[in-house]
């Protein structure tokens, strides 16, 4: 009886993930796996070692691990002290951070576009100042600076929720017996909340590394990025084979990214809310 | 008891279903547009639902080749498009159009300009397909503020003084225009060793470039973001007037002419509403409304005819004199393998 009404409720949800998950991934495999004829071929895939695609990858890479790695340095500290505020303080703080996630991601993106243009407004305070131009639109920095901005509440959440299931019993043991601030950070806290850490690099690691958006906006598409590829075989170039075959290259980083915070987070524990 | 209003909230639910679907088609059907975005006065399409009764269901691309597999694959029935020259010619060459017949256009017949009816051969050669719609050139778009000397030349695009302060057209086909024409190649160039030559040159070009756009080259340069730009002419007298510093030319060595042109697939479930679309579209009055809202230039000879600024109306940037240009060009539809020739050599470009 129990069994059979879980069927009954879950029912919405296998639908949909059928027709929105399994069936688009299915056609992904299908285009990626054929050739315009239709036969089996292996040269989307391949098609990954090519020069251009190659290049763009490692860039791809090299810009999401260096802005996954900004926003932990600047997350874990913010975590934390959201976690030692007393309550009524901290949902007004969370709520603050969470605030701009309600606005539209484009919008964001287009509005940093607008403060860093060459007569943009943070260019028109400084010159105001007499102080040196800023010149990073359409670099390879604003990239970055468009991706830490973008996700770092993704990784600032699943900290502060793995920071605050941490019992304190635990660090006043350990202050007890006679551990310093750092002994007790290092030994205590961090390794508790690697499962939230885990969770927050998989957050903003694999939507940095597939954006197209922003490297399209804040870099003046003149950088291009694996996403940006993917994106023009299929609205441009019109050929899905490759743009699919690419797809499933990099959702091999994704499966990766997957199995090591799974390794990690057994239990489950650093979900994002 | 609770049955019963249960069923009675679902009956309610599924009444207003059924009454939200009558009223959405209006009383003498519908038709389906698709039409390039910000491309027609949405006031024009009120006008023809109220004469007509018949309801739009309008929706909007952003370039025709993200249009083209959605009309291929048949997902969506559209009844009217407006694609652009070498798209209707790809069109037509797999068979995805249907013939009008003309005797429901009078209006596109009488207004429609002689030399736009022939320019358009070159992509539906007997006139049969295709209704022109809006036309116009690329060209370069400076600020007169920010550049010295006569701007002429495709070759201001590689000018160094100028590092960081072009714009260029983040699109294959209208990249490599510059770089061919720069060149003094055709612009429908397949030769590999043409084709060649122009990705050097936009290679080299590359460090000179603020960033490749597509439509915020306008909001740029009226931003005084950019010296010069890659633009669309319809898209200079906006920018004109918004920001009275830019200036548009055509350059020395000749450029795209491009007519977008209303077509009705062969799968279009509602053609004679699609014709009468059109026909509307033609008619003087809404033809000047459309060019008033969106400054592209109109093949509409009697909508031109109509319009009371004296600048405007004999604007060399909106009807230019185009037998003064030399090398004047259609973009032609090249074939599979040369797209994907472009597409190769423009990723490179852009990967470098």
């Amino acid at each position: 009886m129990k069994n059979s009404r879980l069927k009954l409720l879950s029912s919405p949800y296998i639908v949909w993930a059928v027709i929105f998950i399994i069936v688009p991934l299915g056609m992904v495999f299908y285009y990626g796996l054929t050739d315009k004829t239709g036969a089996f071929t292996l040269d989307n895939i391949m098609a990954m070692m090519s020069e251009e695609h190659a290049k763009a990858l490692w860039i791809s890479l090299g810009l999401s691990l260096l802005s996954t790695a900004v926003c932990f340095f600047l997350a874990y500290p913010l975590a934390m002290i959201l976690a030692h505020m007393n309550v009524n303080q901290h949902s007004f703080i969370v709520l603050i951070f969470i605030l701009p996630m309600w606005m539209n991601f484009l919008l964001r993106t287009l509005a940093w576009q607008t403060l860093l243009e060459k007569t943009g407004v943070i260019n028109n305070i400084l010159s105001f100042f007499h102080l040196p131009a800023l010149n990073i639109i359409n670099t390879p920095y604003a990239i970055v600076l468009g991706m830490v901005y973008n996700f770092l509440p993704f990784m600032v959440l699943p900290i502060y929720n793995a920071l605050v299931k941490i019992d304190p019993n635990v660090v006043n043991a350990a202050k007890d017996l006679g551990a310093n601030n750092i002994q007790t950070f290092f030994k205590i806290t961090l390794p508790l909340s690697i499962p939230g850490i885990i969770s927050g690099i998989t957050m903003v690691f694999i939507p940095a590394l597939t954006t197209f958006v922003i490297s399209k906006l804040l870099g003046g598409s003149k950088i291009l990025l694996i996403g940006n590829v993917i994106e023009e075989e299929f609205t441009q170039a019109g050929n899905w084979h490759l743009g699919s075959g690419l797809s499933i290259v990099l959702m091999i980083f994704i499966l990766i990214n997957m199995a090591a915070s799974a390794i990690f987070d057994k239990d489950g524990e650093g979900g994002l809310l | 008891m609770k049955k019963i209003f249960l069923l009675s909230v679902c009956s309610a639910i599924l009444l207003s279903l059924a009454a939200c679907g009558n009223s959405s088609s209006g009383e003498n059907g519908e038709v389906i547009v698709y039409n390039w975005g910000e491309y027609l006065d949405p006031e024009a399409i009120a006008l023809f639902e109220e004469e007509t009764g018949i309801k739009v269901i309008y929706d909007e691309f952003e370039t025709n080749e993200i249009m083209y597999p959605k009309v291929e694959a048949g997902a969506t029935e559209y009844d009217v498009i407006c694609p652009s020259d070498y798209m209707i010619q790809k069109m037509l060459e797999n068979d995805l159009l249907a013939e009008l017949n003309f005797d429901n256009l009078p209006n596109a017949k009488a207004n429609i300009g002689a030399s736009y009816w022939e320019q358009s051969k070159e992509f539906d050669p007997e006139n049969k397909y295709s209704v022109p719609y809006c036309w116009g050139t690329v060209g370069i778009l400076y600020n007169k503020t920010m550049v010295d000397g006569t701007i002429d030349s495709w070759s201001v695009l590689w000018d160094e003084k100028y590092k960081d302060n072009i714009l260029m057209q983040d699109s294959v086909r209208d990249a490599f225009m510059v770089g061919l024409k720069l060149n003094g190649f055709s612009m429908n160039s397949v030769d590999a060793g043409e084709l060649e030559t122009a990705k050097n040159s936009l290679i080299e070009q590359k460090p000179l470039v603020q960033a490749y756009v597509v439509d915020q080259v306008r909001d740029k340069m009226i931003g005084n973001e950019a010296a010069i730009g890659v633009i669309y002419s319809g898209e200079a007298i906006y920018t004109q007037r918004e920001n009275p510093d830019l200036e548009y030319v055509i350059p020395k060595e000749g450029t795209n002419v491009w007519i977008d042109s209303w077509v009705i697939p062969k799968n279009a479930p509602n053609k004679e509403n699609g014709e009468k679309f059109i026909d509307f579209m033609c008619r003087p009055e809404i033809a000047l409304m459309n060019f008033e809202y969106i400054t592209y230039s109109t093949p509409n000879d009697a909508a031109r005819a109509l319009i009371e600024d004296d600048d405007i109306r004999n604007s060399t940037i909106a009807f230019p004199d185009l037998s003064q240009y030399q090398n004047l060009e259609t973009f032609q539809y090249l074939g599979e393998d040369a797209d994907r020739l472009y597409n190769d050599l423009w990723k490179e470009i852009k990967s470098e």
